[in-house]
């Protein structure tokens, strides 16, 4: 029991200092019924660090690591490459093992890495503010339309056909309990976005409408005219960034008038991991940030006059307001926000700009490679580093085929819309910078086979 | 001011401080925000240029710059290191936030969450090249469900409160498919705040239900506000005043009787994991935050993991995606397309989920980490981290409350963690004096003022990972720092003084919040020129 430092001497000297004869007296507030009285039955004792390493290096053998294989799996998680300081850093002891900063004196590293954060997630979605994470995007993307709900005190959410679909479940698992009404559409192999449609179908009923961009077929708008129309009918505009390096490219949402901006952080800093943990973003406008919810660090100064930081405006918070918070998370994906910061901070403006560069460069390269193979249809007129092809065949069983060849294409409409008959030829490709020429060939031969 | 601008924000001279001209003292080093000592031009990256192609933006290249600084490799080293050595963390020293379980993490744990079969895997690769990760989940699931004695487990809740969430919607969701709508859940006091804010959050009223003398849950209160309109109770065991519930069958018992389901809060696992199985008390739902009881690290903040382990009523109606092994040996991901199938033959009836929480699969990287360390100890060490768990705590209230007032100490051994009040002090002092004293002497402080039904409360939890030595080392500290606190030294007043920073102005934050970075006025854009970097 390597982890364990009490001897049994230690033990007992204990157990006598107590007042207790065994370790048992110590229980003794459990039903005699429910203790158990020995290890519990069925299950292995403990193994040394070899034998576990070499039982969880088995398990992780089973797996087709995106590094080893020409990869271009995209729809909310993007694969990027992270500079090695960055995992260096994130697991020096004093942020790895450290607690939330109940204590600022003693966490103003953590402290000043939430404000650092907060003030580079502001600027990247162009806001002026935002918190110190949530615990990923999508649980962040509804969180943001409870805030506005609070904020217009309508319940009627207006939701684009381009929202990641896993984001419109979790919305509307949750809505059920909420009372919010959340108008949905599954989209068409259209290059064209649904913006005129939701602006249409805004009404003095609505608290929000909610959009992702790039969205899930990786088509870009101009967000303009949907945020001028959701605020002359007085509701807000909620843009969705699942990946945040297109945002070294493209304007912000918050530059074309959104007024809550809520992403994945996952693309900078933070690896794959088969879904998570990953980092929620969430900013907004100045005016709202009582009604935001999630964590703060904020500014102000000591005893002596130094500045530091704290945990700050936690009068919205569940530990003070209980029922009637703002929400009930009294966590933050603190970690992965440093890694995040980290990463941005080594990027700067030149070298977000220089990787968003390269990705819509790579992008650009391999879309008209595909859309040349005889029968595949580019769907998107602009994309960042993602875009949908139409396949002449089903796109499910040709991503399987792929799979095959040692190549993972893309991801099937058909997984992610089970239902929808007009999306089965659908495949959705994300290219970044970590995709080498013979990943390209590799790709091309293999869905060139697929469709064939 | 060297190469890369750095200037001290504001030297200043403390009390008896000879001051330093950069403001530094030796090894503790002042760091500037990374506005201050970046630039637009600085990166810490090369990138190949990128290859010729068509511009596909559709005329919306950004025109506008971002503002973001950058910072050279080995500066940005420096920067993060010089912040993590004004932290705090579990590797430096004691760490005893009760309710918080802040133990050892080891190692391990993070390099087989790093091995790339699990850290550089897309959630949403064809479930063939993923088989490795399904069966970490389903293991996972598998020990997690033994310990507790349950039913099921939904395994995707990032967090404890959102594995509050799930448990409660489970319980929503299993009464409305017996069409009894419910619109009451009760919360005793001493629950942590997101019990009330997730009942509120899964559209309940909450009401409140008393702690008796003894700091338990009022047994008889209960009963009695029980009734048709009651959805659910959530009860944390062991609770926050460190005790274990012993009526809790009879809650239980009760509560199921009045057609109602028991939550569990169970942030407290760890003083009871392999000794006590929750489902033999008659809990219907608990979640498990994995960075308490199975030490994955916390990362000044997050992430957390909060899988929730179910009753046989209460698992068909777990979130999707959910995994589970099959007949025929493969470990499936189920979603929503085969979840009816999946669902009627594990289930033996159609599928009942009440949605997806999460985008994907929760928290992997947790998951990873969980169940190196659950393999590391096996079910005779997770039995013997509850028993020194319990041991540290008992041996802590012990030794200190001759001194200091232990408000439940003759209510039966405390579980955890051991709890005493500011009964005694001085007038003057408080328990915040108190935590920032020991700060002085190098701990971390406890959890203070929590649970409320106790004044000025010190929640104390050193876990299974502190030698003895650690023990008598903090019980001397703490004993010293009481004692001044009852003897009414004002100095007290003045802690920490050796701390990075001395007492920070918390209202002074909240009244002019500042939570981001703005440039300082009136030379606009500092970060686009080097030169003119540097503090206020």
């Amino acid at each position: 029991m390597r982890y364990l430092p009490l001897s049994d001497t230690d033990r007992r000297e204990m157990l006598d200092v107590i007042g207790a004869e065994t370790i048992d007296d110590l229980f003794r507030d459990v039903p005699e019924a429910a203790r158990q009285s020995g290890p519990i039955a069925g299950l292995p004792m403990h193994a040394p660090e070899l034998a576990v390493e070499r039982h969880m290096t088995a398990l992780a053998a089973k797996n087709m690591p995106a590094g080893a294989t020409p990869f271009f799996i995209g729809c909310g998680a993007y694969k990027h490459h992270v500079p090695a300081s960055v995992d260096h850093l994130i697991q020096r002891g004093e942020f790895l093992t450290a607690y939330t900063p109940y204590q600022p004196e003693i966490a103003q590293g953590t402290l000043q890495v939430l404000f650092e954060f907060q003030s580079q997630v502001a600027r990247l979605t162009g806001c002026e503010v935002a918190n110190a994470s949530m615990y990923d995007g999508s649980t962040a993307c509804w969180e943001a339309i409870g805030m506005a709900r609070r904020i217009t005190r309508r319940t009627k959410a207006l939701l684009s056909d381009g929202l990641h679909p896993h984001y419109v479940s979790v919305c509307e698992t949750m809505a059920k309990f909420t009372g919010d009404t959340l108008a949905t559409a599954v989209p068409t192999l259209d290059a064209k976005t649904d913006l005129d449609r939701l602006i249409g179908a805004i009404d003095g009923e609505t608290s929000a409408v909610v959009v992702q961009y790039p969205d899930i077929l990786g088509r870009i708008a101009d967000l303009q005219p949907l945020a001028d129309a959701a605020h002359a009918a007085g509701a807000l505009l909620i843009a969705v960034v699942t990946e945040p390096v297109a945002l070294g490219l493209i304007k912000s949402p918050g530059e074309m008038g959104a007024d809550i901006v809520v992403g994945e952080g996952q693309s900078i800093g933070v690896g794959l991991q088969f879904g998570g943990p990953y980092v929620g973003l969430f900013a907004c406008r100045e005016k709202h940030i009582r009604q935001m919810p999630g964590r703060l660090a904020g500014e102000t100064v000591d005893a002596e006059g130094k500045r530091g930081f704290v945990l700050t405006l936690s009068t919205r918070e569940q530990h003070i307001r209980r029922e009637k918070a703002t929400s009930n998370i009294c966590t933050n994906s603190g970690l992965c926000a440093l890694a995040f910061s980290i990463h941005l901070t080594l990027l700067g403006e030149k070298g977000l700009r220089q990787l968003a560069e390269l990705n819509h460069a790579r992008a650009a390269q391999v879309a008209e490679r595909l859309a040349a193979i005889p029968g595949v249809r580019l769907v998107n007129h602009a994309f960042f580093n993602e875009f949908t092809l139409e396949l002449p065949v089903e796109a499910r069983p040709a991503v399987h085929k792929m799979v095959e060849a040692g190549v993972l294409g893309g991801v099937s409409l058909g997984r992610l819309y089970p239902a929808a008959e007009q999306l089965r030829n659908g495949l959705v490709v994300a290219v970044t910078e970590t995709v080498t020429d013979a990943d390209i060939d590799a790709l091309e031969g293999a869905l060139r086979e697929a469709v064939a | 001011m060297n190469q890369s601008g750095w200037r001290p924000a504001a030297p200043t001279q403390g009390p008896g401080d000879t001051g330093t001209v950069t403001g530094n003292r030796a090894l503790m080093l002042e760091e500037l925000l990374i506005f201050e000592i970046g630039d637009s031009e600085t990166t810490g990256v090369d990138f190949e240029p990128a290859p010729q192609g068509a511009d596909r933006l559709g005329g919306l290249a950004r025109t506008a710059p971002i503002g973001l600084p950058g910072l050279s490799e080995p500066e940005t080293v420096r920067h993060y290191t010089r912040l993590s050595r004004q932290n705090y963390g579990i590797d430096l020293g004691f760490f005893p936030l009760g309710s918080c379980t802040m133990k050892h993490n080891p190692r391990l744990n993070e390099k087989m969450a790093r091995l790339p079969g699990f850290a550089d895997i897309h959630p949403l690769q064809p479930r063939e090249t993923v088989q490795g990760a399904l069966e970490v989940i389903n293991e996972l699931a598998h020990w997690l469900i033994k310990l507790t004695g349950m039913h099921g487990v939904a395994m995707s809740p990032k967090a404890g409160a959102h594995g509050e969430l799930c448990g409660i919607l489970c319980i929503r969701a299993a009464l409305e498919a017996r069409g009894d709508a419910r619109s009451v859940v009760l919360v005793p006091e001493s629950a942590h705040g997101t019990n009330p804010a997730t009942a509120a959050f899964a559209g309940y009223a909450v009401e409140n239900i008393p702690a008796n003398a003894a700091g338990r849950v009022d047994l008889d209160a209960l009963k009695a506000r029980l009734g048709p309109d009651v959805a659910a109770v959530m009860i944390t065991n062991p609770n926050t005043c460190g005790l274990f519930e012993p009526d809790m069958k009879a809650i239980s018992d009760a509560v199921h009787a009045a057609g109602a389901f028991v939550y569990c809060d169970g942030a407290n696992f760890n003083a009871i994991v392999g000794r006590v199985r929750p489902g033999d008390l008659g809990v219907d739902a608990m979640h498990i935050n994995l960075h308490k009881t199975f030490s994955t690290p916390h990362g000044g903040g997050g992430p957390g993991s909060g899988p929730v382990v179910l009753s046989e009523a209460l698992s068909r109606f777990a979130p999707l995606p959910y995994t589970a092994r099959t007949k025929d040996g493969v470990v499936h991901l189920v979603e929503e397309e085969q979840a009816d199938d999946f669902a009627r033959e594990h289930f033996g009836g159609p599928l009942a989920s009440f949605g997806r929480m999460t985008a994907f699969h929760g928290q992997m990287g947790m998951f990873t980490r969980a169940l190196t360390y659950i393999l590391s100890h096996g079910a005779d060490g997770l039995r013997q981290v509850a028993e020194d768990a319990v041991l540290n705590a008992n041996y802590i209230l012990r030794s200190c409350e001759d001194l200091l007032d232990a408000p439940f100490a003759g209510s039966g051994p405390c579980m955890h963690e051991a709890i005493f009040s500011d009964k005694g002090f001085a007038a003057g002092l408080t328990t915040l004096d108190l935590a920032k004293g020991l700060i002085d002497e190098g701990f971390h402080p406890m959890t203070m003022y929590f649970p409320l039904v106790v004044h000025g409360a010190m929640l104390i939890e050193p876990t299974e990972t502190e030698s003895k030595a650690a023990l008598d080392q903090f019980v001397a500290a703490l004993r010293h720092v009481a004692e001044r606190a009852k003897a009414g030294d004002e100095t007290l007043k003045a802690a920490p003084v050796h701390a990075p920073r001395r007492r920070l102005d918390e209202t002074l934050a909240a009244r002019k919040p500042i939570v981001a970075w703005k440039t300082p006025a009136p030379d606009a854009d500092k970060i686009s020129g080097r030169s003119e970097v540097g503090g206020q």
